[in-house]
């Protein structure tokens, strides 16, 4: 592995560029290297890892405990790495990915201040998951966060918030953070459970499955450890943050009944979904999954999207966790190093079979957990009018709601031109998902009918500065002086 | 039962499939307007929503000044004031020689009897536009010219069109148009309608449907570009439009800035995509960079590129067909239809419903392409 820190050592070329260096990019690449392909690896972040290895190399977290085992294997990934020439650049944010008029790929690079656009043949999307929006009342006050960015902090920086601290949500994350975040010394005052209790019924059907998967120890040891040490509160069915200028308390309703309780810190969670906007602003074409009730990039079996050439694995073309992600990762190169005819297709069926074994193993029971933590209807689509639903535009759940029935918007896109929601810097990774179940509900059609985002690059901005010195591409360069 | 026939059916449903949709439905008219995708998906709705007098072709002017009129009151017309705001375009001269050719120009309009171009100094530009780089020795400004914002606009004539009565169907491609006895028969992939009278706003497809007609023309498919910019600071009023390079500069009340100026992307028509060419992106950048230098810190938020039919002589295709009893073409606006669309809507209406308007349009016949010894010396 040759590690790029200036954007000027990345090359005007690549067989195979890996968006993401979290398990799924890891193994992506590695693979990939290891066929004689030339691989280049961007991620934004300083070190491989990913989110849930975030750190892996760096982190000043030493007791191995504190973030459970698990997190530990992210090593093995990255020293697979190291006897590739695969050109990993940290800290590179790709903002762009688009087809060129010859069958292959431009990306759009920054790295250290500075823009660049690089050719590749293929490119394999390992850029994960995000968590789902999570949208309440007093959501945008200081010291409410996500779990999410609490677990960075933690991983990156050793940090806990501090104070009286309430999580809150669903999802088995929930419990892992809670976990970690009390053994790295957090005094967590409750946990909220947002699950519906009727989650069960549903659920109950895939329990077979999930009694026989990898999930069942670990999820067991997750829930008992949270359960036994933590105040828990389930079945609760509203919660409001409170306060002015920052958060002292969240309101929760439970069993119809009311109560608030005093707090410094609130972090929020509602499971995770793919993270979209790349393959989106590709022109990948994507479809509401009515399990994980979240917009998801449409696959084959090997991970090729609806662009010939452009893979998506991992949790960015659906929720399957850290272990599955290598193994989808590793089958999309796979197919990647069959399209440049390094294998036969006979070739890479025989090299794929123990990793679709194992990935089979590892989402068993996987649909048992998508059942039952299901987010609530009334978290998907805030009903308090007053709920900020986009946070750059500070646009609220009624307001959307009157939009969409008073003028007849029908679609997200047209939902843009009137609010602004979607349009400011995060372009819809956080109102997205809130907008559309509103619009669905306002018109009584289900969020396939009514879409998604049409999303546009650059995914993450840049400075006009920096694309004004975007250096010309040779190709632009040929086509001057020809 | 369903209605499938009408007085006038309308093939496309951008600013200008909606406007003439509305004003036909003023007049009494009833009408079916068919758009494959939903109204203002295309050119309409992404643009960069200038509304423009500043710098037309002569042959456009009168449908301009027609158009401005009614953007002036365009809150009374269609119940939305469609984020429409007025503080005027400049057109910023680069140094004495671009200035001179501009002083050209507004002497040639006044000549010809237009009053709203007006040459500007140097002082008078640095009050206009304070954070223009000092070399610049003057411009051009049209003072009653301003924006709007497109998607907003184009469903607020579709709503108003519909309130009126007008059958709005959104979804519905035309896949065919036929002479049926007294009437066109327009085949789509949701059954036929039928009309005696049919407008051919279908914008960068709009060539399939005249070539079904056997008028085809040489329309070129492009990909205009546009970037926008987190909020800045306020530092700009007007629009501002270059003339020797590629530049269309505004700041919205949110603060946020829209760059663009005609580089071109490439169309995918048949899939509804397009690519945005970040090199020429780049050169767009660096005309900001050297103009505003405030603006070298802005992050770029977003960056578009729309679907747009493109003439060979830049101008629109305006008026009744060359061949065919009740056929209307209105398309090819060459990247500035939008503020075209209310005047042109009003005008073709009133061709519709009593066959003439005393709106020059000369100079913009389908004729020029089909016939071309004809109408051109
Ligand atoms: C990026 C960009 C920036 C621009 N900036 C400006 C500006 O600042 N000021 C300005 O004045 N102009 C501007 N323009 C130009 C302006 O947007 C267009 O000239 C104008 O919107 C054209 O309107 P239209 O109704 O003819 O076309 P469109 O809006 O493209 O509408 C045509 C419609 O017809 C439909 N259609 C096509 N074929 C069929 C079929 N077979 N059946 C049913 N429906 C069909 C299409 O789906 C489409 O919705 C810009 C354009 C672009 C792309």
């Amino acid at each position: 592995m040759i590690t790029l820190t200036a954007i000027d050592q990345i090359a005007e070329h690549y067989d195979i560029a890996v968006v993401g260096a979290g398990p799924t990019g890891l193994a992506a690449a590695a693979r990939a290297a290891e066929l004689g392909l030339s691989v280049l690896l961007a991620d934004e972040n300083p070190s491989p890892g990913g989110q849930i290895y975030r750190a892996i190399t760096t982190t000043p977290v030493t007791q191995r405990g504190v973030l459970g085992e698990d997190y530990w294997k992210g090593g093995a990934l990255v020293d697979r790495l190291w006897p590739t020439n695969t050109a990993y650049a940290p800290g590179c944010t790709v903002w762009s990915v688009a087809p060129d008029e010859v069958g292959g790929f431009e990306l759009g690079l920054s790295l250290g201040g500075q823009a660049r656009l690089v050719a590749t043949d293929q490119v394999i999307l390992a850029t994960g998951a995000q968590e789902r929006p999570f949208p309440i009342p007093g959501w945008t006050l200081p010291g409410v966060m996500t779990a999410g960015a609490a677990q960075i902090a933690l991983k990156a920086s050793g940090l806990v918030p501090s104070g009286r601290t309430v999580i809150a949500g669903c999802g088995p994350l929930l419990y892992l953070l809670a976990g970690q975040l009390a053994a790295a010394g957090a005094n967590i005052v409750a946990v909220l459970d947002t699950m519906p209790r009727r989650n069960w019924l549903s659920a109950l059907a895939a329990l077979p499955d999930f009694l026989r998967s990898p999930y069942l120890a670990k999820g067991l040891k997750l829930m008992a450890a949270a359960r036994g040490k933590l105040p828990f509160r389930t079945g609760v069915t509203a919660l409001a943050a409170e306060g002015s200028g920052k958060v002292t308390g969240v309101s929760v309703t439970r069993g119809g009944r009311t109560k608030t309780i005093a707090c410094d810190a609130l972090l929020l969670h509602q499971g995770v979904i793919p993270g979209i906007n790349l393959s989106n602003a590709a022109g990948c074409a994507q479809h509401f999954d009515h399990v994980q009730l979240c917009w998801t990039p449409t696959v084959d079996d090997w991970f090729a999207s609806s662009i010939p050439g452009i893979a998506i694995a991992g949790d960015g073309a659906g929720i399957g966790g850290a272990e599955s992600a290598a193994l989808r990762g590793e089958l999309a190169s796979l197919d990647a190093a069959r399209r440049f005819g390094r294998l036969t297709p006979v070739q890479r069926d025989e090299m794929a079979g123990p990793t679709r074994i194992a990935l089979a193993r590892s989402l068993r029971g996987r649909r048992f957990l998508d059942l039952l933590y299901r987010p609530a209807g009334a978290f998907l689509a805030p009903p308090a009018d007053e709920t900020i639903v986009c946070r750059c535009e500070e646009v609220t759940a009624g307001q959307i709601r009157d939009t969409a029935s008073r003028l007849g918007v029908t679609g997200p896109n047209q939902m843009k031109a009137f609010l602004r929601c979607g349009m400011g810097p995060c372009q819809g990774r956080l109102c997205g998902p809130t907008v559309v179940e509103l619009i669905a509900q306002a018109h009584g059609l289900s969020p396939t009918e009514v879409g998604y985002y049409r999303l546009r690059p650059p995914v993450k901005p840049i400075t006009l500065a920096e694309l004004a010195a975007l250096p010309p591409t040779e190709a632009a360069v040929k086509a001057v002086v020809r | 039962m369903e209605c499938r026939s009408a007085d006038v059916i309308v093939i496309g449903g951008g600013i200008h499939g909606c406007s003439t949709a509305l004003n036909c439905a003023m007049r009494g008219l009833s009408v079916i307007l068919l758009e494959k995708d939903h109204a203002g998906r295309h050119a309409s709705g992404v643009n960069a929503g200038g509304v423009r007098q500043l710098a037309r072709h002569v042959a456009e002017i009168p449908l301009s000044n027609a158009s401005m009129a009614l953007w002036h009151r365009i809150e009374d017309l269609v119940d939305d004031d469609c984020g429409f705001t007025c503080d005027g375009q400049v057109l910023v001269a680069e140094d004495e020689e671009d200035l001179d050719t501009c002083r050209a120009r507004v002497d040639d309009l006044t000549l010809r009897g237009f009053h709203h171009e007006e040459l500007i100094d140097a002082a008078e530009l640095r009050r206009l536009v304070p954070a223009v780089s000092d070399l610049c020795p003057g411009g051009v400004i049209s003072r009653r010219d301003g924006a709007a914002i497109p998607l907003r606009a184009t469903q607020a004539f579709k709503r108003k069109a519909a309130s009126l009565g007008a059958d709005i169907r959104e979804g519905v491609r035309v896949t065919r148009v036929v002479r049926d006895g007294a009437n066109w028969r327009v085949e789509t992939d949701n059954g036929f309608f039928l009309s005696p009278r049919i407008v051919n706003t279908a914008g960068a497809w709009a060539d399939r449907i005249a070539a079904d007609l056997g008028e085809p023309v040489p329309l070129e498919v492009i990909a205009p570009m546009l970037m926008i910019t987190a909020a800045m600071p306020a530092f700009i009023k007007p629009v501002v439009i270059l003339r020797r390079r590629k530049l269309s500069f505004k700041q919205f009340g949110n603060g946020t800035v829209l760059i663009g100026g005609g580089y071109l992307g490439r169309a995918i028509r048949d899939e509804n995509r397009t690519v945005l060419d970040w090199g020429k992106l780049a050169t767009n950048a660096r005309t900001v960079w050297d103009l505003f230098p405030v603006m070298r810190a802005a992050p770029i938020a977003r960056a578009w590129a729309g679907i747009e039919a493109r003439m060979p002589d830049d101008l629109p295709v305006f008026g009744p067909s060359a061949r065919h009893e009740g056929v209307y073409h209105q398309f090819g606006f060459s990247a500035h239809g939008f503020q075209l669309g209310p005047g042109a809507g009003a005008v073709m209406a009133e061709i519709i419903a009593t066959g003439s308007t005393n709106v020059p349009i000369d100079g913009l016949q389908i004729s020029r392409f089909t016939h071309p010894r004809e109408s051109r010396p």
